[in-house]
Formats: structure tokens, C-alpha cells, sequence
């Protein structure tokens, strides 16, 4: 039992990392507004980010740059780095991220200037009102009447 | 690594979190959210990956939200949940 304990207790980076998805994940399916879905969406791409790093971690490790390397080899050698490759993926990541929050908030300007509201609910009764002939339901009676 | 220091702001990400999509004013929300960036960077920082940090105290806390307020300022402030 204290086993399970201490490994709970010393992973504790991904328990956090596990519980900012699903809530990020949560806002993405369950929140009707368009905004708290792009919220929701900046929450779990950071959390993918924390699991990274906490990948990357190496105990008693230092930032992976290059200490008195300029006189020879012996120097190298002598520091304890933490793995440099995972922070330079979520470095693209984190670029990649604010593109997409970026194309994300720009439809959500010309959604509302279409639809005059950012609730999803909204729109889509909006949209049924609107063109009831391009609405799934309507289609298929449609088809049964035929 | 400073355990009980790192612990105290995983939490207060969690909580942040739960507070950003849970607020019903908008502007709240995306500001709630900019201090979640903020200490995420200082986390990262504190892992020894402070490329990371750097970036995302600067893009994250920093443009993401200036382009969060620009499209609340275009659209509504509330938000119905």
C-alpha cells in the first residue's frame, strides 16, 4: 500500500498533466460558448506541453547549456544536463498552438457577424430557422415522404 | 527540484484551470486563463527548460491573450455557461 503511495506521490507531475486534459477536454465537448471551447482547447494543449517536459526532466540535472566547453574535452562532461530534444518540440508546439488559437478566434468573429451571437446552441437553432431545406432532419423526412 | 514549491503551483494550475472555464464573464475567463500561462512558464523555468518558459511567458500569457480580448471586443462579453 505505501508502495502505491509513493509512486503516486513521485509521479505526481503526470497526475496533474492527466487531470488538465480532461479538463480541458470537458470545455472542448460540454461548454456551449465558442470561446470557452477555444479556452478549453489552450488547457489541454498545455497540458500536452507539462507532459513533455516532465518527460524531459533528468534528477539533479541542470539547463541544458554547454558550460565552459571553449578549452578542450574535459569540460563537457562534468554537468548533468536534462534532455534538450523534448523542449524543442513544444517549443514548435507552443508557435503552432497560438497559430490555431489565432485561426480559431478569427472564425469566431465571422461567425458572429453572421449569426450576431457566440452561444453554439444559438446558432444552430438560428440556423434551422434560417434554412430549414439544409438541415439534417428535414432532409431525411424529406426522404421518407418520397 | 523545490517539491513543495513545484506542488503548490501544480495546484494552483488545476484550480485556474476549473476557474477559467467555469466563469461566466468572459474577460475573467481569459485573464484567469493568462495567469495559468504565466505560472506554467515559471514551472517550466523551474524544470530547467527555460527556452520553453521563455516562449511561453512571451506567447502564451503575452499574444494569446491580447488576441483573446481583440475578439471580445468584436463579440459578446457573457457567456451563458
Amino acid at each position: 500500500m505505501s508502495e502505491i503511495f509513493e509512486f503516486i506521490a513521485a509521479e505526481y507531475n503526470y497526475w496533474i498533466y492527466v487531470t488538465l486534459m480532461m479538463i480541458g477536454f470537458y470545455a472542448m465537448i460540454a461548454k456551449k460558448n465558442l470561446i470557452k471551447k477555444v479556452i478549453g482547447a489552450n488547457i489541454f494543449q498545455t497540458a500536452i506541453f507539462l507532459f513533455y517536459i516532465s518527460l524531459a526532466e533528468v534528477e539533479g540535472g541542470t539547463a541544458p547549456i554547454l558550460m565552459h566547453g571553449h578549452d578542450g574535452a574535459h569540460a563537457a562532461h562534468e554537468v548533468i544536463y536534462v534532455n534538450p530534444l523534448p523542449h524543442v518540440l513544444i517549443l514548435t508546439a507552443i508557435v503552432v498552438s497560438v497559430s490555431t488559437t489565432a485561426v480559431a478566434l478569427a472564425l469566431i468573429i465571422k461567425i458572429y457577424q453572421v449569426y450576431g451571437s457566440i452561444e453554439e446552441d444559438v446558432i444552430l437553432a438560428y440556423r434551422k430557422q434560417l434554412a430549414p431545406e439544409f438541415s439534417e432532419h428535414a432532409r431525411q423526412k424529406q426522404e421518407g415522404e418520397q | 527540484m523545490i517539491w513543495i514549491l513545484d506542488f503548490t503551483m501544480l495546484l494552483f494550475l488545476v484550480v485556474c484551470a476549473i476557474a477559467a472555464i467555469s466563469i461566466k464573464d468572459l474577460l475573467s475567463a481569459v485573464i484567469i486563463l493568462s495567469a495559468y500561462s504565466l505560472v506554467m512558464a515559471i514551472v517550466w523555468v523551474e524544470m530547467q527548460s527555460v527556452d520553453v518558459g521563455f516562449t511561453e511567458a512571451a506567447v502564451g500569457a503575452g499574444i494569446t491573450t491580447v488576441l483573446f480580448i481583440a475578439t471580445l471586443a468584436r463579440t459578446e462579453g457573457r457567456s451563458e455557461d
